[in-house]
């Protein structure tokens, strides 16, 4: 991002990056070097700053903001070559915007105002500081461009791990394990930790980057899914009839039956909930924290072995036999949204991390991209044998399965693509599809083991060390461990915006009326009814309840009937005044009247 | 081909040994920090329980007066000392540190009706109620020496309250009309009166210093500038006030307790309506002290319970009580806005925490940032209703809740009648009066 990093290729990580100073900005790179021989004599240099002022206006901006320090001048007697703050670029700037600014309130709400204005200033210096420290960031992403006339797909695996530095080249391995095959796969959140889910039963742990294995168990059933659980200790199986959930050294810990026939599952790791989709076509969240079952939603569409969940809001995405995609939360026993994508049943759905794209494949053979903010199509491919499995990394490359070849696509919802970024051949069918996070590494498992391909600008090259780190101590894992639980999300705050929480309620009085109403299942607001007082001594006679019953209605009714008398008689008033206005006008005579008779 | 494929150096994030702390790089892009705002939620809820949790604010109960207290002073200078007078006579002088009494006299026969530390912190002045002020030597006496005072001046009437002058050897007090004293001299080189009444309260102003305010029983607050021979105006309220306390960053505001249950905090300027009026106690309030941020102030009330008020806010945020604690007559904020000190009737001071979930002691700067951040947080979503009821909620005894509903029910009856009397008579015939503009007489000049 920050700089091309094609210097860094052949030192990338042995020993300390060796690079010129960066300036801040690149295009002014020369002229400010200039300046500083020309600095010398200092006319020359005030002229070269007279030039760069007629240049461009923002640097003369630049200049003005810097003409406080003007009177500084190093004690050589030189002027500062680059005065006041360095410029950040604009497009870093918004990479951290959260919000628009917000309309100032009309009137004479000061202090409303003064808070207004302070809070937007924190968070515009909050935003400047983060844009900042982005230039600091240690690690620059992967990529693979091919010489000329060569296409990146035709570079085969080998070569590219031949020519990488020997550990990133060790990531690029096979695991043939035709016994039990094919295989499910899913790495951990922090992507050290892969889990392997065979259909025959064969279950493994493996610390892929040092091939080490945690654990091997066979379970004696068929497996349909695998999922690690929030840390690399404990990960859920998905057999034949129950869902099991299993530690790190495959002991079992829990057999769930209030899960049963579960063929597919997410977890969301911020809300500690593991989503199952089962064979009976019911969606089911667990609670993995306490260990409770929060909803069971019956969607009463079939069997749902499509399912991803959006990372940006943790929406649970189905896909269905008839061509619909659904969108559902805990909260609600009916989707949320439902979109027809293809005609044909729904192979395979994913969505990117900012929660902007899904990428669904059908059984239509297409590729389809949509804007599920918008949940309009932007781009259709036509995949002559249909991709079974999709995969979205961090940065964006979609990676789909047809039959026994993975191919990688890049900028899949920005450019319509032709070819492939990188295409691998398996040896049989792909069963599972998964990005290694922070990695350039692409796990595939398929009927005659796990191949991890290399997939280079895959991964967000700069982790953040508190939330997924790598690298972490078990002592880190702990203390990360007790944080993510204390701010542990409830399931009743998913919905499609997440950001909804921090936004003004403006629900009219109107409305929040009607929805307590609904809640309780009465109006605590609605008058009482009159119910007019037992009187004894024949006093409460049918008559004369009737009439007291009528005297206490003539009093709800008094203001209204004020009302309408008043504006009776205001229309009364403006009849008259219109009809002495016509009066008026007739009284004149024109120029006809004489021809009446 | 040009190719380069993610591989980080271990070295770089790892420690070196294990003596070094753990490295943690960040990156803030705000795409690996999904849920942002759902997470600060829970975070600010936690923070929030965790408040009410936390929330011990009494620490120390002073006891040795052999009465009421009935006044209390704090020292100008030492953070640790504090004076009080009681309702025989008997002065004492506490270390706060070591909730010990260090020196006991007795100042007068009768009750210690007023006491003020001189702004040096070198003597301090009493008034009772046989008719005297005294000046007193801040050190106790030496070994063999009597506990005697430094001045004595015997005045004509009783005297109810004193208050010294911010820098000058000048000090007034209040009984039956406002004097104005020099220390060196035995007469009062001022006095004003304004019709026949008997004063309360006297205030100096502690930034314009020759201004002062006093309360007197004829339902007014009075304002007096000490160069000039006469008072410059008084408003007249409902009902009377006890005591008043400037703010002292703003300080042309100031805040009075009043007998009908509510505080006032007034602008000097316009006094025709109080900027703000703070309900809450159900009984009259007797005594008030502001915070030295001048942002909030402490009320302490016959209901039994001390209340805590931002200066701006209508009600309370948050009430002091204890089953033993009787009528509070005294309260004062100490000078570092972390403590607040209480004297009731049953003979006791009380010393409470302002902030009741606060942890005392020294922070370590992680903490420090930790609790900065949530206090933040809270700050941010204090207004979602299930933060709100958290932070709101207050256990308070019964005849205290019992009463406040009362009085909620009252309110709103007398609301309603209002109401119908303005329905069925003419328009404009019954004026709308604002909460604000009820309790104020009128302002003479």
């Amino acid at each position: 991002m920050a700089s091309p990093g094609e210097a860094t290729v052949k030192d990338s990580h042995v020993g300390k990056k060796k690079k010129p100073p960066a300036r801040y900005w690149p295009e002014q790179q020369k002229e400010g070097k200039d300046d500083n021989k020309v600095g010398k004599n200092e006319e020359h240099a005030e002229q070269a700053v007279e030039q760069e002022e007629q240049k461009t206006q923002k640097t003369t901006k630049r200049k003005q903001e810097g003409g406080e320090r003007d009177g500084k001048k190093f004690i050589s007697g030189k002027m500062d070559p680059f005065p006041g703050p360095a410029r950040i670029p604009e497009d870093r700037i918004n990479k951290f915007k959260r919000k628009d600014k917000t309309k100032k309130p009309r009137g004479s709400h000061y202090k409303l105002k003064d808070m207004i204005s302070r809070s937007e200033k924190a968070s515009e210096m909050a935003q400047k500081q983060a844009a900042r420290f982005d230039l600091l960031l240690p690690e620059d992403a992967g990529f693979l461009e091919g010489d000329e006339d060569e296409d990146t797909c035709t570079i085969s695996q080998e070569d590219i791990a031949d020519a990488v530095d020997i550990t990133a080249g060790s990531k690029y391995f096979n695991l043939k394990l035709s016994q039990f095959g094919p295989y499910r796969v899913d790495y951990s959140k922090t992507g050290r930790h892969l889990v392997l889910g065979g259909r025959r039963g064969h279950v493994a742990c493996i610390d892929w980057q040092s091939k080490q294995l945690m654990c091997e168990i066979n379970v004696m059933e068929s497996v349909n899914d695998v999922k690690w659980l929030h840390s690399e200790a404990m990960y859920a199986v998905a057999q034949k009839k129950w869902l099991y959930i299993y530690d790190s050294n495959g002991i079992e810990l829990h057999c769930i039956r209030k899960f049963n026939d579960v063929l597919r599952m997410q977890f969301l790791p911020y809300h500690f909930l593991l989503a199952t989709a089962s064979a009976t076509g019911f969606l089911q969240y667990l609670d993995v924290s306490v260990g409770k079952e929060v909803t069971a939603i019956c969607t009463k569409t079939g069997r749902l072995d499509v399912m991803c969940q959006n990372p940006h809001n943790a929406i649970i995405h189905l896909g269905h036999h008839n061509g619909t995609v659904t969108l559902w939360s805990p909260n609600q026993k009916e989707a949320l949204v439902k979109m027809l994508c293809h005609q044909g049943g729904v192979r395979s759905v994913t969505v990117d991390k900012t929660g902007t794209y899904m990428v669904t494949s059908g059984m239509d053979k297409k590729l389809k991209v949509y804007d599920i903010r918008t949940f309009k199509p932007l781009k259709s491919y036509f995949l002559p044998a249909g991709a079974s499995c999709l995969s979205l990394s961090q940065r964006g490359l979609l990676s789909a399965a047809t039959g026994d070849i993975v191919q990688v696509y890049r900028d899949v919802w920005s450019s319509p693509v032709t070819k492939p970024y990188m295409a691998h051949r398996v040896p049989r069918t792909v069963w599972g599809l998964h990005f290694c996070p922070f990695e350039d590494v692409l796990g595939v498992g398929h009927g005659d083991g796990f191949t991890s391909m290399l997939v280079p600008g895959a991964g967000e090259p700069n982790f953040d060390g508190l939330d997924a780190n790598p690298f972490r101590s078990a002592k880190q894992r702990q203390e990360w461990e007790v944080k993510a639980l204390l701010e542990k999300i409830q399931p009743e705050l998913i919905s499609l915006n997440p950001t909804e929480l921090g936004q003004v309620d403006r629900a009219s009085f109107a409305q929040r009326h009607q929805d307590r109403v609904q809640a309780l299942g009465f109006d605590p607001l609605a008058k009482e009814k009159f119910i007019p007082k037992y009187k004894t001594k024949g006093r409460s006679s049918a008559g004369g309840v009737e009439r007291r019953k009528k005297q206490v209605a003539y009093e709800d009714q008094r203001d209204v009937i004020k009302k309408t008398v008043e504006t009776k008689m205001k229309m009364e008033k403006e009849r008259k005044q219109k009809e002495q206005k016509a009066t008026v006008f007739s009284s004149q005579r024109s120029a006809l009247d004489r021809f009446k008779k | 081909m040009k190719v380069k494929v993610l591989s980080r150096n271990p070295d770089d994030y790892v420690r070196e040994t294990k003596y070094d702390i753990q490295r943690v790089p960040r990156n803030y892009d705000p795409t690996l920090h999904p849920f942002e705002v759902c997470r600060e939620y829970t975070q600010a809820l936690n923070s929030t329980k965790l408040d009410r949790v936390f929330a011990k604010p009494f620490l120390a109960s002073l006891d040795g007066h052999r009465d009421g207290v009935n006044c209390m002073a704090k020292h100008t200078s030492s953070l640790s000392t504090l004076l009080s007078g009681s309702c025989d006579g008997e002065v004492k002088v506490w270390n706060l540190t070591k909730h010990e009494c260090v020196r006991t006299l007795q100042a007068h026969e009768g009750f210690v009706r007023g006491m003020v530390v001189r702004h040096c912190g070198t003597s301090f002045f009493t008034v009772g109620d046989d008719k005297t002020i005294k000046q007193w030597k801040m050190e106790a006496p030496g070994y063999g020496e009597e506990e005697e005072p430094l001045n004595t001046i015997l005045g004509k009437t009783v005297f109810t309250g004193l208050d010294h002058h911010q820098k000058d050897a000048v000090f007034a007090t209040c009984g039956q009309q406002v004097d104005i004293w020099d220390e060196q001299r035995s007469s009062p080189i001022r006095s004003f009166t304004w019709g026949v009444d008997s004063f309360s309260a006297v205030r100096f102003n502690p930034v314009e210093t020759e201004l002062l305010a006093s309360c007197a029983s004829d339902r007014s607050i009075v304002l007096y500038d000490m160069r000039e021979s006469a008072p410059l105006k008084k408003v007249i309220m409902t009902m009377r006030s006890n005591t008043l306390c400037w703010n002292p960053m703003e300080a042309y505001h100031f805040t009075c307790s009043n007998e009908d249950y509510n505080l006032y905090t007034y602008d000097m300027r316009y006094l025709d309506r109080p900027m703000t009026v703070h309900m809450d106690h159900v009984s009259a309030v007797l005594d008030v002290d502001y915070s030295p941020t001048g942002k909030e102030f402490v009320s302490a009330s016959f209901d039994k319970t001390v209340r805590i008020f931002p200066k701006e806010n209508g009600h309370s945020r948050e009430v002091y009580h204890t089953k033993r604690m009787q009528h509070v007559i005294c309260v004062k904020w100490s000078a570092d806005n972390k403590y607040i000190l209480s004297g009731s009737d049953e003979m006791n001071i009380r010393l409470w925490k302002a902030n009741a979930s606060e942890k005392l002691g020294v922070l370590a700067p992680r903490e420090k940032q930790a609790s900065n951040y949530s206090q933040k947080l809270k700050e941010k979503f204090q207004h979602h209703p299930q933060i709100r009821r958290i932070a709101r909620h207050r256990h308070l005894p019964k005849n205290i809740f019992h009463e406040s509903k009362e009085l909620r029910i009252m309110k709103e009856a007398r609301r309603r009648k209002e109401r119908n009397v303005r329905k069925h008579s003419k328009p404009g015939a019954v004026p709308v009066v604002s909460e604000k503009e009820k309790h104020v007489v009128t302002v003479v000049k």
